[in-house]
């Protein structure tokens, strides 16, 4: 029995501020202490709130620290382990002008959270098996194989109304009961945690959080569908969560909870991890297949669809981690409580990640329904430094956006499909007043430029041609013919591509001339920018106010560009400016601006 | 994506051989493995010259033209070798839209090369990432194994000095 437990958080996010040497001086000083025996050090997953990392959390008292550096911890073993006194100074605060701490649960950030797929992230060690099982882990599993048999077990999921959480929303127990039907000699189950939307990392931090879930639904999705080898697709860029699924994996083997004759039941499942390679197409469900076998991770027609001919030519279940993280909690306390969450059409949670220009980014998980304005001020905590929200993006490169106009719409997968925008696989941008459309809607289709595998022309050739449409209107040389071709060009591309990257490239052009056409027009004849973020259309100008003439822009300017005497205002000559931004970096008085 | 392809003459060691030999044969009753093997292979030599793609087809049974495909498809495989400090920037869309863009526009002027490049020297070469999956710290970059987050322009050269020396 220990009479402690601190966790600290061993997430991506947080071991990228040191977490993991704070767990190391931890361990050390309290063992220097000769606290050893009463005080348990935790490694856990993520706790979501990214923004304020490295997170600590000291129970029993629900002590929750944040920021915490390596010099604190002798500090936090010396007072509150040996002597029971927290370390108020590094207590989380809401509102750091009220001296008021409150317990984790309390906060305005987990208070409207409702958290299922990420129930165990930040709560148990994911290198311990005996941690999940504790949490009712593999329990689940258990009921399936030894009460129900795998059209129960589909019935369920079916009457759950979950729905694929990867981005295209397809009901998960319809998928299993396309491939149950199916007969052949062999079956797969494979794991999409290819999570290539940049900006998005639910499924990383589920995968590194409470990886067994992902194992546990797996084998329950083989038992339904009939198939006896899964096959997990992580990114390479992911090595933590890649650990910890081995981990697991060996684990539950051992256990016997994976491997022959699981429960004593006759059913045998292997899970095999594979790794890709950086390429955004490989998350369209042909393409991943494709990228399995080995091979360039090119998209193929469908149908056959992949419950009749998938992965090797035989029937394949594929779910993304998040759907997967949602069954074994289905299964433990039926369709019905799971169903009693969210909208008519979208039951359940949906875990978003939050980021951009928002005060708490980090990993939220909602009821569906829940208005993007209780996500962005009442979890997301506003925008810092008093600005004017702009948009939300969601769906990433494949996505739209929704703008302030919208704050009010519930979140669910029809209602962002009728707003032009997506559900997508739950990156949530929030943007304000500085950020230009027309250039977010170049960042993303430089993107799939990028990605785009090549293999069908429409998205080939027309994103590429769509790219250089927005060039032009982003270096003020284009026309309103320019928009309206733009225009004409994504509707075409939308309906001609082969996959889904293809079908969803133009969407991100789409939503912004939806809802800020505006600005592509300002763009366009007055030749500005309004955010003042295209470089090619700024003009930087000294405040001869401001300015007091101590010639330091004059000597950064890296062009001669700036001219004036000492100690009288100074003049940028625009011809010769480059727009490189030097002068204002270097400017004490807060003289130059960009207009 | 265009890759940029390595002019350095190939000088693996007798030992790289040996060790990439030993994956390839754990793992040539599957040809499904071969990205597999290419990654191992990557880590072997820290990028994949045109050598080294020989020897995985020879021993894979492959033809090389197949390996060569699937290393130009995918962003990971390298077919050049990268600086002594390696550089990445996150163009992520949440180190994005918080300017991450000028972080790397910093780097690439104080250096003097553009992503995908490696300086004269060896030293340092400079790629623009999609994610590391740290948004929460953006704008994020990482020399080698450490990141740096919460970044603005005028914090590059403090942090590219510590590695000058």
């Amino acid at each position: 029995m220990y009479r402690a437990h601190v966790l600290v958080c061993g997430g991506t996010g947080c071991t990228s501020s040191n977490s993991l040497e704070i767990i190391k001086a931890l361990e050390d000083s309290i063992a220097e202490a000769g606290l050893a025996e009463e005080i348990k050090v935790i490694k856990t997953g993520c706790f979501g709130l990214c923004a304020i990392g490295p997170i600590m959390i000291v129970y029993p008292e629900g002590c929750f620290y944040c920021g915490v550096k390596v010099e604190d911890v002798p500090e936090i073993v010396e007072e509150h382990l040996l002597k029971g006194r927290p370390v108020k100074r590094l207590i989380y605060k809401e509102d750091s002008s009220l001296n008021m701490a409150k317990s984790l649960n309390e906060t305005d950030f987990y208070k409207k959270q409702h958290r299922i797929a990420l129930r165990n992230c930040g709560v148990i060690d994911p290198e311990n098996i005996n941690e999940y099982i504790a949490m009712d882990g593999y329990q689940a599993l258990a009921k399936c194989l030894t009460e129900m048999t795998p059209a129960d077990v589909i019935k369920v999921v079916k009457d759950s109304g979950l729905r694929g959480r990867g981005g295209g929303g397809f009901p998960t127990g319809l998928k299993w009961e396309f491939t149950a039907k199916n007969q052949a000699d062999q079956k797969y189950v494979v794991c999409n945690a290819d999570e290539g939307d940049p900006g998005a990392f639910m499924d990383r931090s589920v995968l590194e959080g409470d990886p067994h879930a992902i194992i546990e639904a797996m084998t329950i999705c083989g038992y339904a569908t009939g198939a006896t080898e899964g096959y997990i697709y992580v990114r390479a860029e992911y090595p933590i969560a890649v650990k910890r699924l081995e981990i697991a994996i060996g684990q539950a083997k051992e256990l016997g909870l994976l491997g022959k004759n699981i429960f004593d039941s006759g059913f045998d499942f292997d899970l095999h991890i594979r790794l890709g390679a950086g390429a955004f197409v490989c998350g369209e469900e042909t393409a991943l297949m494709t990228s399995i076998e080995g091979n360039r991770g090119e998209p193929r027609p469908r149908p056959p669809y992949p419950a009749v001919k998938g992965l090797f030519g035989k029937p394949t279940t594929e779910n993304n981690v998040e759907t997967f993280a949602n069954i074994p909690q289905i299964l433990l306390h039926g369709a019905e409580q799971f169903a009693s969450m969210g909208t008519e059409r979208s039951k359940g949670t949906k875990v978003f990640a939050l980021g951009g220009k928002i005060k708490n980014t980090g990993l939220v998980e909602i009821p569906m329904g829940t208005t993007l304005r209780e996500v962005i001020e009442d979890i997301g905590g506003g925008i810092p430094g008093g600005k004017k929200f702009k948009a939300a993006q969601t769906g990433g490169p494949s996505g739209g956006c929704i703008p302030a106009s919208l704050i009010d719409t519930p979140i669910d997968y029809d209602n962002l499909t009728a707003i032009g925008c997506m559900m997508g696989s739950g990156g949530l941008i929030v943007m304000d007043e500085d950020n230009c459309m027309v250039d977010i809607a170049k960042f993303f289709l430089d993107f799939t430029v990028d990605e785009s595998c090549g293999k069908c022309s429409p998205c080939r050739i027309g994103t590429k041609r769509m790219m250089e449409l927005l060039e032009k209107i982003t270096s003020g040389n284009g026309t309103l013919e320019d928009i309206d071709k733009l225009e004409e060009l994504a509707y075409y591309i939308k309906q001609n591509s082969l996959c889904g990257l293809g079908q969803t490239a133009p969407n991100p052009v789409l939503a912004t001339l939806k809802f800020f056409r505006d600005e592509y027009i300002a763009h366009v004849v007055d030749k500005k920018c309004p955010a003042g973020v295209c470089k090619a259309l700024l003009n930087y100008v000294i405040d001869p106010a401001k300015c007091k003439g101590c010639t330091k822009c004059a000597r950064a300017c890296p062009v001669g560009a700036i001219s004036g005497t000492v100690k009288n205002p100074h003049t940028i000559d625009p011809s010769v400016c480059i727009k490189c931004g030097a002068c204002m970096e270097n400017c004490n008085f807060n003289a130059i601006s960009k207009k | 994506m265009v890759k940029k392809i390595s002019k350095i003459p190939f000088n693996g060691t007798p030992e790289q051989e040996a060790r990439l030999k030993e994956v390839i044969n754990e793992s040539k009753h599957d040809k499904s493995l071969l990205m597999h093997v290419m990654q191992q292979a990557q880590l072997i030599y820290g990028y994949l010259p045109f050598e080294v793609q020989v020897m995985i087809a020879e021993g894979m049974d492959i033809p090389l033209e197949k390996v060569y495909g699937v290393s130009t498809f995918y962003a990971q495989f390298a077919l050049s070798p990268s600086g002594k400090y390696s550089i990445s920037v996150c163009l992520g869309t949440a180190c994005y839209v918080k300017g991450s863009k000028d972080v790397l526009a910093k780097i690439c002027e104080k250096l003097g090369i553009e992503p995908g490049e490696c300086t004269p020297d060896g030293k340092f070469s400079i790629e623009a990432c999609r994610c590391i999956g740290a948004c929460g710290l953006a704008p994020v970059m990482m020399v080698n194994d450490d990141v740096y987050g919460r970044l603005d322009p005028s914090q590059v050269d403090g942090i590219l000095d510590k590695y000058m020396a």
